[in-house]
């Protein structure tokens, strides 16, 4: 449903700006295209590796790793995966969405989605030449603990 | 032939993956079909949801001035500053360390610190096509949801930030941010 309101949304704001000015609604098909060709690789591998992956890791797996009845252990462990893998959002929702029609819990996507946004190991070396090693370390730190509040209230408001 | 080659080592991965699932449909033909049903099912639905939000990330991004905002942004710029900080990060595309030297930009030209800290924080996790495509995979109210959760909790971690570096830190930071710009 909420993919013919963003259809609806995205073609009235391309005619609008068509009718402004064409060479910038070429340049901005021309980016919105770039942007997706860009993660097509990425998109691609991480689909048929994590469906070849749920084949092998049924239900009744996923539920005991990151299930609803995994607990604050199974939050601990799906926070820590977020943590250190660097997947594209776009990526990353598709593969929550997977995860939790397989069977894992709410609590457990909620800490995964929010670590796997908001920290990010893989890329502290770079955040350290802008930020420094202090305000690196702290800032991700705090975002970790702070994905354990996120995970609390979307298992209370949607699990 | 240059380009052929190019694309061939970034599809790298996504071929090696795919002779894989090849192997695999080969060797155990059941297990093979199974993963190659779950992809596809996936594939189907993200094409389905992924053409509108990347239209509109297009267009954020050739009609959205960034440069004009960052004069509002500044010490003293109060409220203003810190719903500019949110609206910014939000209102860009691209993965976190797109952010960082946005940031450095930012810091040559001023910004507060707490306002650099609020613009990280919803570059990071409060993206409106990231927004979007949330909904869209995850469902309304769990996007929702972690919006409501995330707006309070950036303040909070900006804030907190803030108070755990001293002046003297935060002025070396933005002193080393201009030399990472020349």
């Amino acid at each position: 449903m909420e993919t013919y309101i963003f259809y609806g949304i995205a073609i009235i704001a391309l005619l609008v700006s068509f009718q402004k000015n064409r060479a910038k609604t070429r340049s901005a098909l021309k980016k919105a295209w770039k942007s997706f060709e860009n993660i097509l690789p990425q998109l691609l591998t991480m689909v048929l590796l994590i469906g070849t992956l749920l084949v092998f890791a049924d239900t009744a797996l996923i539920s005991k790793i990151v299930g609803k009845d995994s607990g604050w252990l199974g939050v601990l462990l799906a926070a820590l995966i977020g943590s250190v893998t660097m997947i594209p959002p776009f990526v990353a929702f598709p593969t929550a969405a997977m995860l939790l029609r397989a069977g894992a819990g709410y609590m457990q996507i909620g800490a995964f989605v929010s670590t796997l946004m908001m920290v990010g190991v893989v890329t502290m070396p770079v955040e350290i030449q802008y930020f420094g090693k202090k305000l690196t370390f702290l800032r991700n730190l705090l975002a970790f603990v702070f994905s354990f509040a996120v995970a609390w209230v979307i298992q209370g408001v949607v699990g | 032939m240059k380009k052929g080659k190019m694309i061939l080592k970034r599809y790298r991965f996504a071929l090696i993956t795919m002779a894989a699932v090849g192997v695999l449909l080969l060797l155990q033909p059941q297990i093979g079909m199974k993963a190659i049903q779950n992809s596809t099912f996936q594939l189907q639905q993200m094409f389905f949801v992924i053409p509108p939000i990347f239209l509109l990330l297009g267009l954020l991004d050739v009609w959205v001035p960034k440069t004009t905002m960052v004069k509002y942004m500044g010490e003293g710029s109060g409220i203003k500053g810190i719903l500019l900080s949110f609206l910014i990060g939000s209102a860009a595309a691209g993965p976190l360390y797109g952010a960082f030297p946005v940031a450095a930009v930012f810091m040559k030209k001023g910004i507060k610190f707490s306002n650099l800290m609020i613009f990280i924080g919803a570059w990071s996790t409060m993206k409106i096509p990231m927004f979007l495509f949330e909904m869209g995979s995850l469902g309304v109210k769990f996007a929702l949801t972690r919006l409501a959760v995330d707006i309070p909790g950036i303040l909070m971690i900006a804030n907190t930030l803030q108070k755990m570096l001293t002046a003297k830190e935060v002025e070396e930071i933005y002193q080393k941010a201009e030399t990472l710009l020349d």
